[in-house]
C-alpha cells in the first residue's frame, strides 16, 4: 500500500517538470517582446489550461479573430432551473469568476451548476460511440454462430482485446468468481481506453482531456470502491476490522485504522494515477507544440528549427501517448481486479 | 487550482453517464460477447479432447490390427506345420499299409504255390503209378502162362497194392 502511494506520488510528480519550464518561458519571452515590436503575446498558461481544462463552450479554433466554438447549454439550479448559453449568461444574471466558473452576478456565489460543459459533451459523445461499438460487436455474436464462423470486422477487432483482458487480467486477479465482475471491469477498461484514445485524436469529437480530469477518474475510482466494498465477503471485513495481528495492535485500534484508511487509499491511488498520467501526457504534448508559437518571434531560423524539433517530438509523444492510453486503461483495470480479488477469500485462504 | 478540484457538475454528469454506459454494456454488451467466446473456447477444448480420444482409439486399432496380423501369421504357420505333419503321417501310414498288403499277398502267393506244387506232385505220382501199372500189366500178360503163376502173381500184386496204399 505504501509502495502504491509512493508510485502514485511519483506519477503525480510527473507533470510538474513540464509545468515550471513552460511557466518560465513566457517570462523571458514577454521581456523580449516588451523591448520589441509589442506583438500579440502568446499566453502559454491560458493556452495550456484552456486545452486541458473544462469550459462552457467547445472551442474548436480561431480563424481571423473569429472564434469557431460550439455553444453548450449552461444548466444552473438556483431557485429554479436556468438553461442558457454562455453568451446569454449576463441576461440571466450570471457571470464567470476568475476560475472561469459561472457565479451569481449579484452575490458572487457558485450556484448548483450542472452545465453540459465541454468535458460533459465529450463524455456523452465518446460514451455513445463506445456503446454503439460494443453493441455492434455483441450483435455480431447474436447473429452468427460462433462455432461455425470466425469473427469478422468489429468482432475480430474487439474480441482479442476482450479475451485478453478477461482471461489474462480479470480471471487471474479476481479468481474463481471473476464472471460476476468482468462486465464492470471490461466496461471500465474500454471506457478509459476509448476516452484516452479520443483524447489523443486532435479533431472535433476528440482532443479533450476527459480521463485527465480528476472528477472523471474520481467517479471511476468510486465505482471500483463500491465494487470492492459492496461485494466484499466476511473474510475481507474481518481482515479490516479484526486482523490477525497481536492483540495490542487491535486494543488501541492501530491496525483497523490503517486498514480502513487503506480502503480509501486504494481507489484514491487509482484516481490520481489515471488523472496524473493523462494530464501529464496532454500537457507534454501541448508544451512541445507551444514551442512553435513561443519561438515565432525569435526569427525564422530559430522558429524553423524549433518547429522541426517540436514536430518530431510531437510524433514521439503521440506514439508514447498511444502506449500510455492503453497502459493506463490496463493498469486501472488490473488494479481494480486485484482489489476486488483481495476482497474475496481465495480457496487457499479459507483452508489456512 | 481547478485542475485538481473536482467540479461538481462534471462529477454529477460522469456518474450519470458512466452509470448508463455501465448498465447498458454490462447487460447487453460484454456478457453476450464473453459468453459466445466462452462457448467457442469450450467447444474447441471439447473438440481437442475428442480428437485426442479418436487419435488414441486409432492407435489402439492399429495395435489391434498388428496384433491380429501377428496372430494370423502364427495360426498360418501352425496350420502349415500341422498339414505337413499330417501329410508325413499319411504317407507313413500308407507305406505301412502297402508293406502289410504286400506281405499278405506274398504269403498268400506262397501258400498257393505250395498247394499247387503239392497237387502237381500228387498228380505226377498218380500218373507214374498208372504208367507202372500199365507197364506191369503188359509184362504180366506175357509171363502168365500157368494157373499157379497167375495166383502167385495175384497175391504178389495184392501185397504190392496194399503196400503202395499204405503210405498214401
Amino acid at each position: 500500500m505504501i509502495r502504491m502511494l509512493l508510485i502514485s506520488l511519483l506519477l503525480l510528480a510527473d507533470p510538474s517538470p513540464a509545468l515550471p519550464v513552460q511557466d518560465d518561458t513566457p517570462v523571458i519571452l514577454s521581456a523580449g517582446e516588451e523591448s520589441g515590436a509589442g506583438e500579440e503575446e502568446f499566453d502559454v498558461s491560458e493556452y495550456l489550461f484552456g486545452h486541458v481544462g473544462d469550459a462552457y463552450e467547445w472551442h474548436i479554433t480561431t480563424i481571423r479573430e473569429k472564434e469557431i466554438a460550439i455553444p453548450l447549454p449552461c444548466i444552473v439550479i438556483e431557485d429554479g432551473i436556468h438553461v442558457f448559453t454562455l453568451h446569454h449568461a449576463a441576461e440571466n444574471g450570471y457571470t464567470l469568476n476568475a476560475d472561469g466558473k459561472l457565479v451569481n452576478a449579484r452575490t458572487g456565489k457558485r450556484p448548483f451548476d450542472i452545465s453540459i460543459t465541454k468535458n460533459v459533451m465529450g463524455l456523452i459523445i465518446d460514451s455513445i460511440l463506445l456503446v454503439v461499438l460494443i453493441l455492434l460487436c455483441a450483435r455480431w455474436y447474436k447473429r452468427h454462430d460462433v462455432l461455425k464462423e470466425k469473427p469478422t470486422g468489429l468482432a475480430a477487432l474487439l474480441e482479442p482485446v476482450i479475451v485478453m483482458i478477461e482471461q489474462d487480467v480479470i480471471k487471474d486477479a479476481v479468481g474463481s468468481e471473476y464472471k460476476r465482475f468482468s462486465p464492470y471491469l471490461l466496461t471500465a477498461f474500454f471506457f478509459i481506453l476509448f476516452n484516452n484514445l479520443m483524447g489523443i485524436f486532435p479533431l472535433f469529437p476528440g482532443g479533450l482531456n476527459i480521463t485527465g480530469n480528476i472528477a472523471v477518474t474520481g467517479v471511476l475510482a468510486l465505482f471500483t470502491f463500491l465494487m470492492v466494498n459492496l461485494f466484499g465477503d466476511k473474510h475481507y471485513w474481518k481482515d479490516i476490522l479484526w486482523p490477525d495481528v497481536p492483540i495490542f495492535l487491535k486494543a488501541i485500534p492501530i491496525m483497523p485504522v490503517i486498514e480502513i484508511l487503506g480502503m480509501f487509499t486504494k481507489p484514491f491511488s487509482l484516481m490520481i494515477r489515471l488523472f496524473a498520467n493523462m494530464l501529464a501526457g496532454h500537457i507534454m504534448l501541448l508544451s512541445v507544440i507551444a514551442l512553435i508559437f513561443l519561438s515565432a518571434s525569435m526569427g525564422p531560423v530559430l522558429n524553423g528549427s524549433m518547429t522541426l524539433i517540436a514536430a518530431l517530438f510531437g510524433v514521439f509523444l503521440d506514439c508514447l501517448e498511444l502506449l500510455v492510453a492503453f497502459l493506463q486503461a490496463y493498469v486501472f483495470t488490473m488494479l481494480s481486479a486485484v482489489f476486488i480479488g483481495l476482497a474475496h477469500a481465495r480457496p487457499e485462504h479459507v483452508t489456512n | 487550482m481547478s485542475l485538481i478540484t473536482p467540479d461538481f457538475g462534471l462529477l454529477f454528469w460522469m456518474v450519470v453517464i458512466f452509470g448508463i454506459v455501465f448498465f447498458v454494456l454490462a447487460k447487453f454488451g460484454f456478457p453476450v460477447i464473453t459468453k459466445a467466446v466462452q462457448t467457442r473456447s469450450d467447444h474447441i477444448a471439447d473438440s481437442l479432447k475428442a480428437a485426442d480420444e479418436a487419435q488414441a482409439r486409432l492407435s489402439n486399432l492399429a495395435q489391434e490390427q498388428a496384433r491380429m496380423i501377428e496372430e494370423a501369421r502364427l495360426e498360418q504357420s501352425r496350420i502349415l506345420k500341422e498339414a505337413s505333419e499330417s501329410r508325413e503321417r499319411i504317407i507313413a501310414h500308407a507305406q505301412e499299409d502297402a508293406a502289410a498288403e504286400a506281405a499278405k499277398l506274398l504269403d498268400h502267393a506262397r501258400v498257393e504255390i505250395a498247394a499247387e506244387r503239392e497237387s502237381a506232385i500228387r498228380d505226377i505220382r498218380r500218373q507214374v503209378a498208372m504208367i507202372s501199372v500199365e507197364v506191369a500189366e503188359k509184362i504180366v500178360r506175357k509171363d502168365l502162362g500157368g494157373e499157379a503163376d497167375q495166383l502167385a502173381l495175384l497175391d504178389r500184386m495184392v501185397d504190392e497194392a496194399e503196400q503202395a496204399r499204405k503210405p498214401n
